[in-house]
């Protein structure tokens, strides 16, 4: 059976960006718009997602990133633009007409029929024959491992085999794109996690394209290859895991992913090939060169907690860097132990304050640092990302 | 010893208080109609016999019990005419009820599918003909349907019909004025269980292939079932025992079941006669009473 499934090149290396680059998009979103009476719920997004990805639309509540996947699912239809599945225009396509299926946040199980009837009935609705019905829902009921379960009523079932039903059912079909919307948010976060990790591995072995939305950044890093932020009905930005939290385009966008020290410019100096950046709250901080210059908009140093070490005070030293390290002189102010980090809050001198994320990699507290204890803070400059505000 | 409290005296009474009013208020009277419906007509206050009377003594209680017999049932059973009354009652209650559902199902789908604040209003709107006496309600379809009332005025103002229709004594005018009084008992219950329904269900059905119709069969139907089952029965069973509808709008040659009663009671002043129709009409209702708790237990027990 598994041979009817749709493989790809991108399939066997999900991860092959470069193959991405050369293929056409399975999915093109142009200009796509949609507002609900006065309010731009989605405000000109346009996107492109090829054949095996998995996509994550990542935003707070009510950026846009739902109402942008049910437009692809097709409960609602856009006011402008087009989206192309395959180089067809499905935007005005009826739900059932698109080779798209989708997995509901509550997963909408259907109440009156059994796990076998739930996911079959898709299957029938496409006019399969009884037998391969019931061979595709057996198959179906091993991959998500719901044996001895068939003839169970959804709400006989745990939070996380109703979960695997609906991703069951959502996948019989075999659609060309697979929709999950907060597809993990009603399960705990040990099944979540463990959850996870079976979506990534099922996604791979299908070769399948999946778009999931979630408000959960933690969720969108670890599972998608690519995600879009979403903000107020706009993409913010588009990019791998870790270009979205190691070069984030904006002062909000390194704010929502992950945690973040921000000292807002006040004075930028060239000094030779560096760019040194006055701040009020830590002094003067030499920076790496921006990728692409920014005019005269207010600026903003960002460095991620983990980035910021912390020594017993004295000069700091590391090969290559003497320089050019940034050393903030401060006292610590707050601990907060969190069994594989500890976070120090250090109150500088120059006035601010900087988050410390160290790593607690030895059992015993020698290296820990405590209360009031005057402490270094240091990064480099290849540590610290100028935004625009 | 805390949980024991919260059953203390006043709860338990307040438990007791419905099985105090049943006996009261259903037992008992239905045990007096039981006791007349096995006795005689007679030409006396009251217009029955034998007249238990516990002064009397043990001896003439004894001779009440043994002139007790079931002949009323036996000529209910034998005559046409309760036999018919019967029947007509069921087809009337069963024609009406599959139109209530024909025209209730749409509107309480409609209104569970308005946005929020104009479901209150349709609510209300549904609601609203309570507030005039239901007898003037009818008369009214009196005055619409009589030879030149409002609905032939009409019909012969759009060139429909050339001459007035008779509406007025015929089945047709009893059937609009059952369906007109009775849609609001059909509406409620359905309109609650479709408003209650995730929309997402319906979603998901269409996200796996389900054109719109099968949507509707295949999800929306199905799920509605225990509103249609309540729908259904809060119109069945008083329709069947229905008596001023058919009075004031049917025409006078074939009676259902509550028109007989009454003649039996007030016209021919045969109390035992209406009273073993009474209890005879209470059995049929029970049918389909059982019928839905029974379907009700089967689905609670499949929903655990």
């Amino acid at each position: 059976m598994t041979d009817e499934l749709p493989r790809t090149d991108a399939a066997a290396d999900p991860v092959g960006e470069t193959q991405f680059a050369a293929s056409e998009p399975l999915l093109r979103i142009e200009g796509v718009a949609k507002t609900f009476g006065t309010f731009r719920a989605v405000d000109g997004v346009s996107l492109d997602i090829k054949t095996g990805e998995f996509f994550a639309l990542l935003g707070p509540s009510g950026c846009g990133k739902t109402t942008l996947l049910r437009m692809l699912a097709g409960f609602e239809a856009p006011d402008q633009g087009r989206i192309l599945l395959g180089g067809k225009d499905i935007a005005q396509a009826l739900p059932h007409e698109r080779p798209i299926n989708m997995m509901f946040q509550n997963y909408a199980l259907f109440p009156h029929l059994s796990v076998r009837d739930n996911i079959a009935f898709g299957l029938k609705r496409a006019g399969m024959a009884r037998a391969d019905i019931a061979t595709r829902v057996a198959e179906m009921v091993a991959l998500v491992k719901l044996d001895g379960l068939e003839k169970r009523k959804p709400d006989q079932l745990s939070g996380g085999q109703r979960q695997r039903v609906a991703l069951a059912r959502a996948l019989a079909r075999r659609p060309q794109l697979l929709l999950l919307d907060e597809p993990l948010a009603a399960l705990d976060k040990k099944l979540r996690e463990s959850t996870q990790g079976e979506l990534m591995e099922l996604q791979r072995r299908l070769g399948m394209t999946f778009i999931i939305v979630t408000h959960d950044q933690e969720e969108a890093m670890t599972m998608a290859s690519r995600i879009g932020v979403m903000r107020d009905g706009k993409l913010a930005q588009v990019a791998s895991p870790r270009e979205l939290y190691e070069a984030p385009r904006s002062r909000w966008i390194a704010e929502f992913v992950g945690d973040v020290n921000l000292f807002d410019a006040e004075s930028k100096l060239r000094d030779g090939h560096r760019l040194v950046i006055g701040t009020r709250d830590a002094g003067p901080l030499v920076v790496a060169e921006p990728r692409e210059p920014f005019g005269e908009v207010r600026l903003s140093v960002a460095i991620r907690p983990e980035k910021v070490k912390l020594s017993r005070r004295g000069p700091v030293r590391e090969a290559g860097h003497e320089t050019a390290i940034n050393q903030l002189d401060g006292v610590i102010a707050d601990i907060c132990y969190l069994g594989g980090t500890t976070t120090y809050k250090v109150k500088l001198d120059a006035g601010g304050m900087v988050q410390a994320s160290v790593a607690n990699s030895a059992r015993l507290d020698v290296d820990a640092y405590s209360l009031n204890q005057p402490v270094v803070a240091w990064f480099t400059p290849d540590d610290c990302v100028v935004l625009p505000s | 010893m805390s949980a024991r409290r919260i059953f203390a005296r006043p709860a338990r009474l307040a438990a007791i208080a419905p099985y105090v009013w049943m006996v009261l208020f259903f037992l008992v009277p239905f045990g007096f109609v039981l006791k007349i419906s096995l006795s005689q007509t007679a030409i006396a206050q009251p217009p029955y016999e034998p007249v238990f009377d516990l002064m009397a003594g043990w001896g003439a209680l004894k001779t009440a019990f043994a002139a007790l017999s079931i002949d009323n049932f036996r000529l209910l059973v034998s005559d046409d005419i309760y036999v018919f009354a019967y029947v007509r009652s069921l087809t009337v209650a069963v024609t009406a009820t599959a139109l209530l559902l024909l025209i209730g199902y749409p509107i309480a789908y409609g209104m569970a599918r308005l946005p929020a604040r104009w479901q209150a209003v349709a609510m209300v709107l549904v609601i609203v003909p309570f507030w005039t006496s239901f007898l003037i309600r009818i008369y009214a379809w009196i005055n619409i349907l009589q030879h030149d009332g409002l609905l032939n005025q009409i019909l012969l103002a759009l060139h429909l019909v050339s001459q007035p229709v008779v509406w007025l004594s015929t089945d047709s005018a009893m059937y609009i004025g059952i369906v007109y009084s009775y849609l609001p008992f059909m509406i409620l219950p359905l309109y609650a269980t479709l408003a209650k329904m995730e929309p997402a269900l319906e979603e998901a059905a269409s996200d796996l292939g389900a054109p719109r119709w099968q949507v509707f069969w295949l999800v929306t139907f199905p799920l509605s079932l225990p509103g249609v089952g309540a729908g259904v029965l809060l119109c069945f069973i008083p329709i069947v025992g229905e008596f001023v509808i058919p009075d004031l709008l049917a025409g006078s040659n074939a009676l259902m079941i509550g028109q007989t009663l009454w003649l039996e009671f007030f016209t021919n002043k045969d109390w035992p006669v209406a009273s073993a129709a009474a209890i005879v009409l209470l059995l049929v209702l029970l049918v389909p009473l059982l019928l839905y708790e029974r379907l009700q237990k089967r689905q609670l027990e499949q929903g655990r």
